[in-house]
């Protein structure tokens, strides 16, 4: 037995560790009779072949559980997290109504326990499923060409940035600071090695990306621009001006990225549309729990122009040789496994249940009930900041917002504490993630969805007054 | 003796005739063939219809997205349907190769639809997230133990995501240590493609070596390739054929002899838990597959998780943010910089959070004790079927295999014309999901077979009985083979167009009215 280490569970009263492989069928008798077959006496005669110098003699771990003591200790774990006060945390994570149907299809284990549908002809279910994503996202994005699915919104963002090194043979990626900050941390450790660079664009004081930076640094031309990127909406929920950046970036060779938030396309202009190569974003808000970090679903749709240049599995439609339709991955030369080295990605694994989470949840949704969500979560901004501007509280920013803004509170960072206390989680203090913009050191990043209701709008103000008080 | 109810026990793939025909030529039609304006569900409150007249013109959409309108029983039907389509490791052994398919535990699911889970933002404060903060914490020092190492980063989202963080973690060492001339990583030639590929992304340029007779890594072709440039060496251990390199100790010496680090790409842990710790045996990094070793579900391709592992010296560069135990017994996530030398964030928030609820789960369940039989019967499992599957195909390697091994059909192939491609759509009529072929590329007519250790002796007979059956077929009725599968919902594929001409989403819809119904 070995000894407890300190990080260790108590122990708890459980089945015989004898009893070994908790989800196996194999017994006593099954074992000796394989072992029998090959003429052994023991299994581990199997492991000879790992010399005695690298042999490990077991691990140091506690006890199996049974499934009910795991489930107990599970569901205190869950408990352990606090998740009943009223909520205006977003920040790219989106608390929505997720309708039953979604996770009634996630929990079939024909989608959940299939892989990679290397083997089309057993497979149509996860390949259909995919191709109407991929057609669901570029109806919202206005851009043709939809990834499978990349692991979440910002290594999604650092492979766009990839993308357009590649597509251009130039190094130079313009990034607005007013880009989620984990996804330009994200692309700046994507873009450590090598001689490419990502450089941050500033904001201007009414919050959006500034322009007369943008053309001053398009204007290098020793250092020519590879790829613009800026969020609509971006991380402080503003609209920038992406259709007249987008000209700038194309003026100058480059290519235009927006990094957008999927439910708001319901409402907002497609970035096909305003000129948009790339579109990324953070799929959570479709249909997606929390879960305090993932899985999530990177989004990423380009132009038919980069069609050889976007990582990760595409999924086309063919036919049989009955010429019955079906669905197969295709172009399949960009990938790792074909190409190994000359990839345009080492992404394998993907996130393809998330995937169908949101295709399922656009499917239940509908263009109607999507708008309504969008609208929802505006109509209650609006209801949010003329509610706060009674209370006497001022937005940061002045440019429009769709459903998340920042509002300026005196020693914001202490009064997000205090309010937590009176179970109102107060958003994002911006400082945590700008702490030497002074601006900033004293905003709340405010959300607001369909799940957002007129009391919660109360109390809010009322612990403000309070507490600023 | 088989059970018949036991040997009976095989999936059931094809759709019925009936159900067939009344879908059409299509198996299924799509989501935007459903579309029938009006039937959009309600499913949340309609909004003020003027919600939206505070934004200004130039953002918003002319027209409401083409989205189809259906609604929630046809949804239901309609993914219900397209589940039947597929094979999945709930509906029968799903041998393929790499990627341990074995059974994901229900509780598993459960536990991570918890609402204290689920429902959790990654950016509350560390008080409100104690629960998970704990459970990831212990998660970092179970995969620790597991792999002999002091210190995990639970943040890459998949095995190659961890790879990625793996080299430039190596990459990172290097380069704060003024050794910046290391500008090359070596592999095997029986690598996975994600490592190679890893190499580019993170910069550096891939040396490959050619495997010896034996399957194993060629030392001597290894110290050749070995140099002043060389940042890193990428080992499978066991190998991508299923085999221990048992002298990975000289390995590793001459790897750090010539001032490299090694990774261990950690996809076939599964063979060794708790009889080989990488850590221990002198690695620098690896990456774990939560989706293979730890039972979390591969859901059709994603999402899985690849936790890495690094020794003492690495530590220091691993991403943000790690989780930590206070004094106090409480844990927090650490800040930014809290680590200067952090590579820094390879995404956002901290983890697939409910992904490492379910692998947490799946530790907790089994102990040190169970693990170690996890491995044992996998290894046991393979070497069994190793053995029945030689019995009408080559096994190029000498055994024993540890938890996968290779079979070839290039004698097949020879006499008969058939192909490991054909074996493999033939598998499909006798009711299994065909094994990884191809792979590794140094294999002639490969078949790459990994059964797990959940699936039964009698499953794992009739498994071999269906293989040895195809070969049998091959020799008699090579024509059966070229043009299988025959009982599958769909034939084979025209992929060649679906390549050429590209068709990646449907046509628009007719854009919907842009009133909303009330």
């Amino acid at each position: 037995m070995p000894a407890r280490t300190s990080w260790m569970p108590a122990p708890t009263p459980t089945r015989s560790a004898a009893d070994g492989v908790v989800y196996g069928p194999h017994t006593a008798a099954d074992r000796e009779q394989m072992l029998a077959a090959l003429g052994l006496e023991s299994v581990e005669q199997l492991f000879d072949d790992i010399p005695p110098g690298v042999r490990a003699a077991g691990l140091d771990l506690p006890a199996p559980l049974s499934e009910l003591s795991l489930s107990q200790e599970l569901a205190a774990l869950a408990a352990r997290n606090r998740v009943e006060p009223v909520s205006f945390l977003g920040a790219g994570v989106y608390r929505h109504h997720i309708p039953a149907a979604v996770d009634t299809v996630l929990s079939r284990g024909e989608f959940y326990t299939a892989y990679t549908p290397y083997q089309p002809e057993i497979s149509q279910g996860t390949l259909q499923s995919i191709y109407e994503f991929q057609s669901l996202i570029a109806e919202l994005t206005g851009l043709p060409v939809v990834s499978a699915s990349h692991y979440d919104g910002a290594s999604a963002t650092a492979e766009a940035a990839l993308m357009t090194v590649r597509a251009t043979r130039r190094e130079r990626v313009l990034i607005s600071r007013a880009v989620h900050r984990h996804y330009v941390e994200t692309a700046r450790t994507y873009f450590a090695p090598g001689s490419r660079t990502l450089e941050e664009l500033p904001t201007t004081p009414d919050g959006t990306t500034d322009l007369a930076a943008l053309v001053a640094a398009l204007a290098d031309a020793e250092h020519p621009v590879a790829g613009v990127i800026m969020g609509q909406p971006n991380a402080f929920g503003l609209l920038e001006p992406v259709a007249q950046a987008s000209a700038l970036a194309h003026a100058a060779g480059a290519l235009f990225v927006a990094v957008v938030e999927p439910v708001s396309l319901a409402v907002l202009a497609p970035p096909g549309e305003y000129g948009a190569d790339i579109a990324v974003g953070e799929g959570q808000p479709l249909g997606i729990s929390p879960q305090y970090g993932g899985p999530y679903l990177g989004l990423l749709a380009c132009s038919t122009a980069l069609l050889r240049q976007i990582p990760g599995r595409l999924v086309g439609r063919t036919e049989d040789l009955d010429g019955r339709r079906a669905f197969v991955m295709t172009l399949r030369a960009r990938e790792q496994d074909i190409r190994r080295d000359k990839a345009a990605s080492n992404i394998c694994t993907n996130q393809a249940l998330c995937a169908l989470a949101a295709t399922t949840y656009l499917a239940t949704l509908g263009p109607h009930g999507l708008r309504d969500v969008a609208a929802a979560g505006a109509a209650m901004g609006a209801r949010l900041e003329a509610a706060l501007a009674d209370a006497g509280f001022e937005r940061v920013h002045r440019a429009p917002y769709l459903n998340e803004f920042a509002v300026h509170v005196p020693h914001a960072p202490a009064v997000h504490a205090a309010l937590l206390e009176r179970g109102v989680l107060a958003g994002l203090p911006l400082a945590r993630w700008y702490p030497d913009d002074e601006t900033l050191a004293d905003a709340l990043l405010l959300c607001t969805t369909e799940l957002t209701s007129d009391d919660d709008i109360e109390r809010l103000c009322r612990g403000l007054a309070e507490v600023v008080a | 003796m088989t059970q018949p109810h036991l040997a009976t026990n095989r999936p059931l793939l094809v759709p019925d005739k009936a159900r067939r025909s009344a879908v059409g030529p299509d198996l299924q039609p799509t989501l935007a063939e459903l579309h029938a304006p009006g039937r959009s569900s309600f499913k949340v409150p309609h909004a003020p219809a003027d919600a939206l007249d505070r934004l200004p013109a130039e953002h918003r959409r002319a027209t409401p997205p083409g989205l189809p309108e259906i609604d929630e029983p046809t949804v239901v039907h309609h993914f219900v349907r397209l589940s039947h389509l597929n094979y999945s490791v709930d509906g029968g052994i799903y041998p393929l190769g790499s990627c341990t398919m074995k059974y994901n535990p229900k509780v598993n699911e459960w536990a991570a639809r918890l609402p204290g889970f689920a429902t959790l933002h990654p950016l509350v404060p560390d008080a409100l997230a104690q629960g998970t903060l704990e459970l990831m914490w212990t998660l970092q020092q179970q995969l620790g133990e597991i792999g002999g190492f002091p210190s995990v980063s639970l943040q890459p989202a998949a095995g190659a995501h961890g790879e990625l963080t793996g080299i430039l973690v190596i990459r990172a060492y290097h380069q704060a240590r003024g050794d910046v001339e290391r500008d090359e990583v070596i592999v095997p030639d029986s690598s996975h493609g994600t490592n190679p590929a890893t190499a580019s992304m993170a910069g550096f340029r891939t040396v490959t070596i050619a495997s010896g007779a034996d399957g194993m890594v060629d030392i001597e072709a290894l110290r050749q390739a070995l140099g002043p440039r060389t940042a890193a060496v990428m080992l499978t251990n066991p190998s991508t054929l299923g085999l221990f390199e048992h002298h990975v100790a000289e390995l590793l010496d001459a790897v750090h002899a010539a001032g490299a680090l090694a990774y261990m790409d950690g996809a076939n842990m599964n063979a060794v838990l708790g009889h080989f710790k990488p850590g221990a045996a002198g690695f620098d990094v690896m990456h774990f597959n939560l989706h293979k070793t730890f039972s979390t579900p591969h859901g059709g391709g994603g999402p899985g998780a690849g936790p890495i592992a690094v020794s003492e010296r690495l530590t220091p560069y691993l991403p943000e943010p790690l989780v930590l135990r206070e004094a106090d017994g409480s844990f927090r996530l650490e800040r930014p910089r809290e680590r200067p030398e952090s590579i820094g964030r390879m995404r956002a928030y901290h983890g697939s959070a409910g992904i490492l609820v379910r692998a947490y789960a799946y530790i907790r369940a089994h102990g040190g004790s169970g693990l170690r039989q996890v491995s044992d019967d996998a290894v046991l499992a393979a070497n069994y079927l190793r053995r029945r599957v030689g019995e009408a195909y080559q096994l190029p390697y000498p055994g024993p295999c540890k938890h996968e091994f290779v079979a070839s059909a290039a004698a097949i192939h020879d006499e008969t014309g058939v192909r490991t491609y054909d074996i493999a759509k033939r598998l499909i009529d006798h009711g299994y999901h065909p094994p990884t072929i191809y792979f590794p590329l140094i294999v002639d007519e490969c078949l790459l077979i990994e059964p797990t250790e959940t699936e039964s002796i009698e499953t794992l007979d009739a498994f071999a009985d269906a293989l040895i059956e195809v070969a049998r077929e091959a020799h008699e009725d090579p024509a059966l083979l070229h043009e299988a599968p025959h009982d599958a919902p769909v034939r084979r594929l025209d992929e060649t167009t679906a390549a050429r001409k590209p068709d990646l989403h449907w046509p628009p819809l007719a854009r919907v009215q842009s009133v909303c119904p009330e």
